[in-house]
């Protein structure tokens, strides 16, 4: 790969107050990957997301984006970079007042300087692409949930972006719709050339799509990258918190389930007399 | 207040800069914004008005039988429905009314993550939400203003004809020999510097909610309490520069 990366991610580090939730994040994409972000509710994932888009700032650290450094870019210039991309947003971040076509559309008439049919056409291409077609003049708040993030999708993918960025693009969607979200992101990767960038928790999808994946650890490790591989290494890695997490155990090195011992002292708040059996 | 200024200093740069560089506010927006003010506040500005000029009537025309100065009682109307009441009591529905609906609107756009995607889509917030609903407002306040001094007064006509036994053409005579164009002048600019704070106030309450549905909620409180105290004391400036003089 010897073509600058779409996205490079160098020691971003970021801080609320005393709590470091991004610690050291580095990593890149070439043109035509999709890289599957992973790891636990409130690893970091989102924020991080959001400061790839440039909506965040990081506490210290760099993010260059087509080769532009954003972290300290004006508005005016990130705005230039912000036109090669789209990004879909968990909730689909509709605008509530505009139509699902006016959604679509919504890129292309601020930047796409095209006529109203063209427009039309190109809102019915991408509505299409997601699987629905006719639903142009519904409002958001009349379509269910998954539909109001397929429509995400579509505006994402309105003006054609060289980057994609999903967070959570399969969450709410049936399995057949997963597979078609799934498929739809393959080909714009594989046979376009377009990259992506995504955020999942659906394991399933997430071995389907990518071509690389890195895994944000929790609890000690919180903010740092844990693994990083093809989705080959990643099945094999070594470290158990990955197995845990790709498998979807209970059990295992991330504690989610608390230990029965000190139930009456998290409960309480007070020490109790240390038991004479320790159980499990 | 960093904020607030910062943001009166973003919309004047979007509404007197950047369209001369090709980059224009959405203007159907503006008027799809003051149509659904105007008409939607109208009503409740028709029936504060007519009742105010009425009331207003009834209460001078009482002191001022005592006084032998009925005949006034059109002057004192008109010239404090033109100067003061009328402004000022429209601005203060249209502060509650629609200023409360724009910080509720677009504070549920921010916690919605809507102005977000916005940004992420390059499209500034402050050109695509905050400046056609500053701009309405700027149109329809004085609209309503004017219309609401014009049933103001058709409510003290009533008193003055049907109470007071006073012909119609007396009634205009007696109004117009008081007031003059720059009462409803002066009223009509207060009506313009009102609809800005009312719109600024409530954008920028709007844009700066935090913590979902209760941040919702105290920016729409925020934007009603603080547009109604900046724009008493604006009008309190207003008076003493229009009409006090040494």
């Amino acid at each position: 790969m010897s073509e600058a990366p779409v996205l490079e991610v160098r020691d971003l580090v970021r801080r609320f107050g005393r709590r470091t939730v991004l610690n050291g994040i580095s990593f890149t994409v070439h043109k035509g990957e999709t890289l599957v972000i992973m790891g636990g509710s409130g690893c970091g994932k989102s924020t991080l997301l959001r400061h790839l888009v440039g909506v965040m700032r990081p506490s210290s650290g760099s993010i260059r984006l087509f080769g532009e450094e954003i972290t300290g870019l004006a508005s005016g210039p990130l705005d230039a970079v912000r036109r090669r991309f789209g990004m879909l947003f968990q909730s689909g971040a509709l605008l509530q007042s505009l139509t699902v076509g006016e959604n679509v559309a919504l890129p292309l008439v601020e930047h796409g300087k095209l006529d109203a049919g063209v427009i039309d056409l190109v809102v019915k291409m991408k509505l299409e692409l997601v699987g629905l077609t006719g639903f142009e003049h519904f409002y958001p708040a009349e379509i269910s949930g998954g539909m109001r993030k397929r429509v995400g999708l579509a505006r994402a993918l309105a003006l054609d972006p060289e980057l994609l960025f999903s967070d959570e693009p399969t969450s709410g969607l049936d399995p057949i719709m997963t597979a078609v979200v799934d498929e739809l992101t393959t080909t714009l990767t594989r046979k376009l050339g377009m990259t992506a960038v995504v955020v999942t928790h659906d394991m399933t999808s997430a071995f389907r799509i990518a071509s690389r994946m890195i895994m944000l650890g929790a609890g000690k490790r919180q903010g740092t990258i844990i693994a990083e591989g093809t989705p080959d290494a990643i099945r094999t890695h070594p470290c158990p918190e990955v197995q845990q997490f790709i498998r979807g155990e209970a059990d295992g090195p991330v504690p989610l389930r608390l230990s029965k011992d000190d139930y009456i002292e998290r409960l309480l708040g007070t020490p109790r007399p240390a038991p004479k059996t320790a159980e499990l | 207040m960093k904020a607030y200024l910062s943001l009166n200093l973003r919309i004047l740069y979007w509404v007197l800069l950047a369209p001369w560089t090709g980059r224009m506010f959405r203007i159907s927006e503006v008027f799809r914004q003051t149509a659904t003010i105007a008409l939607r506040a109208f009503p409740m500005v028709a029936l504060t008005a007519f009742s105010v000029g009425f009331t207003l009537a009834m209460q001078s025309a009482t002191e001022l039988r005592k006084l032998g100065g009925e005949m006034f009682v059109p002057d004192l109307v008109s010239v404090s429905l033109l100067r003061e009441l009328g402004p000022v009591l429209i601005a203060v529905i249209v502060i509650g009314r629609s200023g409360s609906a724009i910080a509720a609107e677009l504070g549920t756009m921010k916690v919605s993550e809507e102005v977000e995607a916005l940004e992420v889509m390059a499209i500034n917030p402050v050109r695509f939400l905050v400046v056609p609903r500053c701009l309405a407002l700027l149109l329809a306040l004085p609209l309503l203003t004017v219309l609401g001094n014009c049933i103001g007064i058709a409510g003290g006509w009533t008193v003055c004809r049907f109470f007071l036994d006073m012909t119609t053409p007396g009634f205009v005579l007696s109004a117009l020999r008081s007031a003059d164009a720059w009462d409803l002048y002066s009223g009509v600019i207060k009506s313009v510097v009102f609809a800005w704070i009312a719109g600024t106030v409530a954008c920028n309450a709007g844009l700066g909610v935090e913590g979902g549905a209760a941040g919702v909620g105290r920016a729409t409180t925020h934007s009603v309490v603080t547009g109604l105290l900046a724009m008493l004391v604006a009008n309190a400036v207003l008076t003493a520069i229009f009409f006090v003089h040494a």
